[in-house]
This record gives structure tokens, C-alpha cells and sequence, in this order.
């Protein structure tokens, strides 16, 4: 380490490194850049009034609507059963980790829950395809397994892993003086656990969430396989939905270049941006807290 | 340790550049040499064309041929680019399209080279075995909602469609549904063998594939017999049904250049045309043009 020190010293090492760090923002302000730039005419042609509109319906020979509220509606309805599925079991299963369990156990379980986060969506999706839509079609007694909750399952699948893990480490960043003195003045491993750990890595498993969140409102493939994809405006989670990821991954391929859908596609991609972007913004802020 | 860390760094770099500068070598050599032919487009032909390829790359071996799917109006997109020498289409090209070749300078000609046929499919529990093009009509728009109204048994009927960018789902709707909309709560699937996964499993689903994919199935799905009007024979999908014009549901498969072929690209057209060609679109599950 010592003898590169001196190199480091260097300003064209330094511009470098610098550089470096800085390419992701550079490129999110030229993603920003240059989907706005697609998405520019569809704004003065159709008109962003045309995105309001409750009805996607971008192939038609009587009238092409561009309304993306079902795809808002269908994006939010999974990504919030998603979570209602991910949140409990990822914070439940590291407080157990950080808290509770063994070396031994942490030794085993960590693996897998690392393995969990690298598998690929498409084979996620794959696995929910063969696996999970014929089984909640028989277990919910339904008429087809591509539904919302399917999705919804299949996201919390790949969010657990984040959550979890970003929660541990905030779990365990904890001064072991709040849990000693929680001890010590006679509360029970599980009262310290409730009302002194998890209340102070709150910061950063509210982070942890958000980060959770985000893979799941930018998941593609797995979603797009199981969900079935039509357009409704729903709160059920036995109906299908289409999200705003699916949509832009199904249309984009054969869209004519330059039209109307080609623009309404990119807005889409915005609004989905925008989204994303509020996410990890606010938990980048529980994140800065939690860590002073 | 830290060396070998080094070095794996180093491997993967050196690695990395070599996969990068790869792939710049293969899209240099484009489409300049006489003697290679870009082709690009539809997803239902892709097997097709690049059987052909395939074979006439043995009896030429000093022609390159290059096949890519993506959908057939990417295709149509990358001739109007001039990033393709052949765009292989299984829909008609449309008049907005022809204008901005015009208006690139470029005149469309059109060659069909092979017929296709598509079969409507059902769960084989369901007991409705034929149905008349309007009834068909009648279920993809959503005015008949329930089996009973067609002949079978109590049921809702579950719409399974293709996504709008398939050539399939526009030819289906241009033709099948008289260019009205498809009903909203239809679910639009990724791929042919998604719609027959969950026919397969469905016993109220209703589904559209290609001819080759409706043959080979399996057991659980049934392929519905087809009538003109109400009068009229039902016909089931065949290739024989398919040339001599009985099956209606039937469309041809194009070729779209610039201008009339010329060089390797009328060779190759050529060869499509030929007893050999027209042989292997036997074999791959597509009809021959009728007249060969």
C-alpha cells in the first residue's frame, strides 16, 4: 500500500480516479438527456394530455390511445404487494441474523441468501412460469396463474435479498451500549431486540426497503413473463396487470421509429425514471442519517 | 494473495477489451462485400430463414449470410436505415412506412416467399371443437365472454394474445377481428410457447399461434376447426388447407429490399423460391407458396 502511495500524489492519477468516480453520474444526467430528447415530441404532438387517459391501447386500427394510468396503477399494485411480502421477511430474517443466529448458522444461511440476490431474472421468471402460475391458479382456485400476485411474489423473491442484507449491516451498526444498557435495566432479548435495535437502525432499514423497492418497480423480465400484461386499472391481485417495465421491454422492439407510440414509450421510461430516481433519493437521505 | 487478486484484474481487463473489440469487428464488416447478406426481421420466420441460410451457405460457401430476428417491424425499420440488405416480414408492409422509404429514396419491392397458417388453440378438456371466424371475432373483442354462448360448457372465456409488437397479433386483428380492438382484458404473452404453456394448463383459455407450433404441442391442447361462415366446412389447419385457400386464417411471408434484388440477394431470394427452398419450408413447419 505504501509504495503507491506516493503515485497516487500524481494529478493525472488523481483526474483518473476522479473520473472514475464520477462516469455513473455523468451517465444518469446523459440517460436523463437523451430520454427526454425521444420523448420531446410526443409532447407537443399528441400532447402529454394523452397520458392521463385510462386506456393503453398503442396498436389499433380504430384509435391509438396512449393512456399510461393502467400502467401506473398495474407498476404500484405489485410493487406494494411485493413489499408486503419482502419487508416482514427481509427485517425478520436480519434481525435474526444480526441478533439471534449462530456463527454456524450465519456461516450457512449468508451464502444462500448472496446466491438468492445473483440469480437472473429471467430465470427467476422462468422458475415462476412453470412453477409458481399453475400453483397459484390451483391454490387461489382462479381461471389462469398469470396474475398480479405472481409478479408480485416472484419481485419479493428478488428484493429479499436486498433488503436483508442492507438491514443486517444497519442492525449490527447498532452500539452494543444501547442493547447492554437495554439488558442490564432487566428487558428481555426480544424487548431490546423491538424496542431498542430495530427503532435505531430504523434509518437504515428504511433505506434498505427503498433500496429493496426500486429492483422491484425496475424489474423486467420476470414480470413480464407472469403477470399476463393487460392493461387494467385494478386493485386486485388476482386480476392481470400490465407495469410500466413490461410495457416499454414487449413494445419497443417493433415500434415504427419516430412515431407517436415510439414517443409515448419514452414517457413512459420517464415517468418510470422519475419514479426510481425519488426512491433512491429519499433513501439515500435515510441513509446519510443513519450512518451519523 | 493480493497478487494473484492483481493479476485476476488484469485477466479480466485484458478479457473484457478482447469481447469489446470483437464484437466492433463483426459490425464493421456490415453489409459492403458482394458476397454477404444481411437479413433482418420478423421473429416468426426467424427459424426459417436461417434454415435457408444455413443450407445455401453449404451449396455457396463463398456467400455469408446473416440472420437476426427482433420482430418484423424492426426489420422494416433497419431497411429504411439501410442497416440491412433483406427485412423478412410476416405482415404486409404499411403505406407510412413505404412513404418514409420513399423519402429516403428508397423504393420497397416485396417478395413473398412462404405462407402461414394460424391455428386457434384450446385446452383439449374444453368441448368446443370448431368455431366460425365471426364467432372467433365475436371472443377476441370481448362481445362473447362466456363458452356457453359458443357451443361448450359453463365457463369465462380467458383471451390469450400475443404482444402488439408480434407481426402474428396485428395479422390476427387485421383479419380475424376485422381491425377492431382486441377486449381489453386480454392477456398479451411474450411468445408463442408461453400462449401454449397456458393453454396447456387452462381449461378456459383461447389462444393464436403459428401452424409449426400448434403441430407440436403435446397432448393437452387442442387445435380448433375453422369456418368461413356458419355454412360452411370446418376446415382444420393444415398445409394443404393452407395453399389451396380452404383455411382462412392463413397470411403470406414476405421479403421486403430495396428495389428489385440484385447480386447475393437475388441469389439467395432465389434459392427461397426454388424446389429446395420451398422443401425446407415444408420441413420447418410453414406452407409453400402455392404454384411452386
Amino acid at each position: 500500500m505504501d509504495k503507491i502511495r506516493p503515485i497516487l500524489k500524481g494529478n493525472l492519477i488523481k483526474y483518473l480516479f476522479q473520473g472514475a468516480a464520477s462516469t455513473s453520474m455523468l451517465i444518469v444526467l446523459l440517460i436523463f438527456i437523451f430520454i427526454g430528447k425521444e420523448a420531446l415530441p410526443f409532447a407537443s404532438h399528441p400532447g402529454l394530455g394523452e397520458l392521463f387517459g385510462s386506456i393503453w391501447k398503442p396498436v389499433s386500427f380504430q384509435k391509438e390511445l396512449f393512456g399510461i394510468l393502467p400502467l401506473i396503477t398495474g407498476t404500484l399494485l405489485i410493487t406494494f404487494l411485493a413489499m408486503l411480502i419482502a419487508v416482514p421477511m427481509g427485517v425478520i430474517g436480519a434481525a435474526y441474523l444480526a441478533e439471534a443466529a449462530r456463527e454456524k448458522e450465519r456461516e450457512i444461511l449468508k451464502p444462500f441468501i448472496e446466491t438468492l440476490a445473483g440469480i437472473p431474472s429471467v430465470v427467476i421468471g422462468f422458475f415462476g412460469l412453470v412453477v409458481l402460475v399453475p400453483l397459484v391458479k390451483e391454490v387461489f382456485g382462479l381461471q389462469t396463474g398469470l396474475t398480479a400476485l405472481t409478479g408480485s411474489i416472484l419481485l419479493a423473491i428478488m428484493a429479499i435479498p436486498t433488503i436483508l442484507t442492507i438491514s443486517e449491516d444497519a442492525i449490527q451498526a447498532v452500539p452494543k451500549s444501547y442493547k447492554e444498557a437495554s439488558l442490564a435495566l432487566g428487558g428481555s432479548r426480544f424487548v431490546t431486540l423491538w424496542k431498542i435495535v430495530i427503532p435505531a437502525a430504523l434509518p437504515g432499514i428504511i433505506a434498505a426497503i427503498l433500496l429493496g423497492m426500486g429492483r422491484v418497480i425496475g424489474e423486467t423480465m420476470a414480470v413480464m413473463m407472469v403477470t399476463g400484461n393487460a392493461a387494467n386499472i385494478t386493485i386486485s391481485p388476482f386480476e392481470s396487470v400490465r407495469t410500466m417495465t413490461a410495457t416499454i421491454a414487449a413494445e419497443m422492439g417493433e415500434v415504427p421509429f419516430g412515431s407517436e407510440h415510439y414517443g409515448a414509450l419514452f414517457m413512459v421510461g420517464i415517468v418510470l425514471l422519475l419514479m426510481t430516481f425519488g426512491l433512491v433519493m429519499i433513501g439515500q437521505r435515510f441513509l446519510n442519517k443513519f450512518e451519523r | 494473495m493480493t497478487k494473484s487478486y492483481i493479476n485476476n484484474f488484469f485477466f479480466m481487463l485484458i478479457l473484457l477489451f478482447a469481447v469489446i473489440f470483437a464484437g466492433c469487428g463483426r459490425g464493421d464488416r456490415g453489409n459492403k462485400s458482394l458476397n454477404t447478406v444481411t437479413i433482418k426481421g420478423s421473429d416468426t420466420m426467424v427459424h426459417l430463414v436461417s434454415t435457408w441460410a444455413e443450407a445455401f451457405m453449404t451449396a455457396n460457401p463463398e456467400m455469408q449470410i446473416s440472420v437476426t430476428g427482433g420482430g418484423s417491424g424492426t426489420g422494416i425499420a433497419a431497411l429504411l436505415n439501410g442497416t440491412t440488405d433483406l427485412a423478412a416480414s410476416s405482415r404486409d408492409i404499411k403505406p407510412k412506412e413505404v412513404e418514409l422509404g420513399k423519402g429516403k429514396g428508397l423504393d420497397i419491392f416485396q417478395t413473398p416467399v412462404a405462407l402461414d397458417g394460424i391455428a386457434v388453440v384450446v385446452n383439449s378438456s374444453n368441448p368446443v371443437s370448431e368455431l366460425t371466424l365471426a364467432q372467433l371475432k365475436g371472443i377476441f373483442t370481448g362481445k362473447t365472454t362466456n363458452w356457453s354462448e359458443v357451443g361448450g360448457s359453463d365457463g369465462k372465456i380467458v383471451i390469450l394474445s400475443r404482444e402488439s409488437n408480434s407481426g402474428t397479433f396485428v395479422f390476427f386483428q387485421e383479419f380475424v377481428l376485422e381491425k377492431q380492438d382486441y377486449a381489453a382484458s386480454s392477456l398479451l404473452l411474450p411468445s408463442s410457447s408461453s400462449i401454449i404453456q397456458e393453454v396447456s394448463g387452462g381449461e378456459t383459455a383461447v389462444g393464436y399461434v403459428g401452424l409449426g407450433f400448434a403441430a407440436h404441442a403435446g397432448e393437452s391442447v387442442k387445435t380448433l376447426l375453422v369456418k368461413k361462415r356458419d355454412d360452411s366446412e370446418p376446415v382444420i389447419p393444415s398445409g394443404a388447407a393452407v395453399m389451396d385457400g380452404s383455411y382462412p386464417i392463413a397470411r403470406p411471408l414476405y421479403f421486403f429490399t430495396d428495389g428489385e434484388p440484385t447480386g447475393a440477394v437475388k441469389a439467395f431470394t432465389e434459392y427461397t423460391l426454388s424446389e429446395a427452398g420451398q422443401r425446407i419450408v415444408t420441413e420447418v413447419g410453414y406452407v409453400p407458396i402455392s404454384g411452386m
